[in-house]
């Protein structure tokens, strides 16, 4: 049974059809990439996906239930997880405290204002700090990050709640050569506990990173197999090549 | 057209957009802040050495007139809560005050209850209730409802409440309800001066205090996330609007307090106690002092309600426009209030994460491996 199944999903703004009939289906501990040209539908598919739009039809499935009408938060708890396009780490807070902002979520009321997980969370938020290379600015303001750093970070705390998916929306966006290379390094180890679903341009790193691949074109899926499958599809190679 | 909806787009973004502005002024006081001592504290401790003292320097009538700042600076707490911290724009925060003010009156008038004991938990529960009710309708849903919707709901709450009083001959009309008896507390009965004032001083600091417990608590943390970003931290697994809900009724709770405190200090209440002019009056307060910091709301609430004063003594024609332009200078060149003169950013957002590690990660393994060694 896959973790994450959508089907049939079409989205209909007004008179445009950014998505039309689309499917992706996820394995646990897969890298999932998900790619096609500009205006394919590619950031739509995972908006439905992870519950920031609703689907004008279709079905999304996680872990065997029907999410397709379940909030951000309810999917959240759900045990899904959301990195945004734009970086939308909190820039006054400390990096210490963006990622207790997303440990603790699922603390309750009560703990939360007594403080109660402060001392328990705080081997995890500076786990999460080393593990992607932060915990030397951990009482830094977010803002005081270069780019790609902010963009470690969102995928840090998008990570904390240990989601069993996570969805990266071009995780590598502005980012450098090396960046690349080190994000990639970095997302590597989450496969043991999470599946993982990368909106990217940068076909290199998909090929390094991912396990199956779907293709998108003008809203509906081109193709969907393994990176070896993907390459040899004749009809890919054509819509790249049309581009380029 | 546009102009004003993007008036209303910023107004909408709050504290984003107001901070993005006053980031650079404010990072050179962050950096000395950050450098070992801290500001808020030493604010904090001079503003409550002023309030103990005033009454020994001022006649009686000006304690009289501290009394009622005092109250007043109660209120702009709870509107700072609700606003500077949680980003919920409420427009009707008198609602709450005026409605436990009005609710008091009608206890002492119709039941003859006047005693402290009664009367503060019942204007705080009538605060509460109401904010749970305008709150729930206007905050709580499957999905968070728009920052125009939920700034119109409480102005129009507010502005409701306000003609009714006007309207309805029991609790008054356009006179309201006047000669309320003094709050008791067995025979004693507190008169207009410095026990009042005391008395009132009293509260604020404890309510300052629990105040200042929360916004530092992990529940502050998750506000700062609320108020910054609530998308994202709906997306973390966050209830953002439980989380509204909660706040806007502790902040009903506090303006409930201060109501009925207000209606008793003054003795009589009116409609305007519910309506739009209080209401506006606390938000200048808190953007005039610095949202999002308690002390710049009470530090607002004492210079505008003293500049008031003061000019409407010496300069009785002309002090609406100069209070007018005052605060727009503070508004355009200061966007985070007077105390962002002081205090840098750091200390105004604070840091959530485990205490002793603030300094600096490396001093807390320290001591413990020294005390491991000894043994």
């Amino acid at each position: 049974m896959p973790l994450l199944e959508a089907q049939g999903i079409s989205k209909v703004y007004g008179k445009l059809t950014a998505l039309d009939g689309a499917a992706l289906t996820v394995g646990e501990n897969e890298f999932h990439g998900l790619i096609g040209p500009n205006g394919s539908g590619k950031s739509t598919l995972m908006k439905c996906v992870a519950g920031a739009e609703v689907p004008t039809t279709g079905k999304v499935s996680f872990v065997n239930t029907d999410i397709t009408a379940f909030t951000p938060t309810e999917r959240a708890r759900a045990g899904m997880s959301l990195k945004f396009q734009i970086t939308s780490v909190l820039p006054t807070l400390t990096l210490y405290d963006n990622i207790l902002l997303a440990l603790q979520a699922h603390s309750s009321l009560f703990d939360l204002v007594l403080s109660r997980t402060r001392n328990r969370l705080h081997d995890q938020v500076m786990t999460m700090l080393t593990q992607f290379r932060l915990a030397d600015r951990a009482y830094d303001a977010a803002a005081a990050l270069s780019h790609g750093q902010q963009q470690w970070l969102e995928i840090a705390m998008a990570l904390a709640g240990k989601p069993r998916l996570l969805l990266l929306d071009e995780p590598t966006g502005g980012m450098s050569l090396e960046e690349r290379r080190v994000t990639g390094e970095l997302l590597q180890p989450i496969k043991q506990h999470c599946s993982l679903v990368i909106v990217e341009h940068d076909l290199d790193f998909i090929r390094d990173i991912c396990d199956r691949l779907t293709v998108l074109d003008q809203g509906k899926v081109l193709a969907s197999g393994t990176v070896a499958e993907i390459q040899a599809n004749r009809n890919v190679q054509e819509i790249y090549l049309r581009r380029a | 057209m546009g102009g004003a909806e993007q008036a209303v787009a910023r107004i909408g973004e709050g504290p984003d957009v107001v901070m993005g502005e006053g980031a650079p002024a404010a990072s050179a006081p962050a950096g000395r802040a950050s450098a070992g001592w801290k500001v808020l504290p030493i604010v904090e401790g001079l503003v409550l050495l002023i309030a103990l003292v005033l009454p020994w320097v001022l006649q009686d009538y000006l304690t009289v007139f501290a009394t009622r700042v005092v109250i007043l600076a109660l209120f702009a707490l709870s509107f700072d809560l609700v606003w500077g911290y949680a980003g919920i724009m409420s427009f009707g925060q008198a609602l709450f005050f005026g409605a436990a003010g009005y609710g008091v009156a009608l206890m002492a008038r119709d039941l003859n209850v006047t005693s402290i004991l009664l009367i503060l938990p019942a204007g705080m529960l009538i605060g509460l209730t109401a904010a749970l009710l305008l709150g729930g309708f206007l905050l709580l849903g499957r999905y968070p409802s728009s920052v125009i919707f939920v700034s119109l709901g409480t102005l129009t709450g507010s502005y409701a409440a306000d003609r009714l009083a006007r309207g309805w001959y029991y609790l008054g009309g356009q006179n309201g309800i006047p000669s309320i008896p003094p709050l008791t507390l067995g025979s004693y009965e507190f008169e207009e001066g410095p026990v009042y004032y005391y008395m009132v001083l009293g509260i604020l600091v404890v309510v300052y205090l629990l105040c200042r417990f929360l916004v530092r608590s992990q529940f502050g943390l998750a506000l700062a996330g609320l108020r910054e970003n609530e998308q994202r931290i709906a997306f973390f697994g966050y209830k953002a609007q439980h989380l509204k809900a909660i706040i806007f009724a502790v902040g009903g709770t506090i303006a409930g307090l201060a109501g009925s405190l207000y209606a008793f200090h003054e003795g009589f209440v009116w409609p305007n106690m519910l309506g739009v002019v209080f209401s506006t009056q606390v938000v200048l307060y808190v953007l005039f002092g610095g949202s999002g910091t308690l002390i710049g709301a009470v530090i607002g609430t004492v210079i505008i309600e003293g500049v008031s004063f003061w000019l409407s003594d010496n300069y009785r024609d002309v002090w609406p426009i100069i209070l007018g332009v005052l605060l727009l200078l503070v508004i355009m060149f200061r966007p985070l209030g007077l105390v962002s003169f002081v205090l840098g950013e750091r200390e105004r957002v604070g840091s959530f994460g485990k205490g002793p590690n603030k300094k600096g990660p490396n001093k807390a393994p320290k001591p413990k491996e020294t005390g491991n060694a000894a043994p």
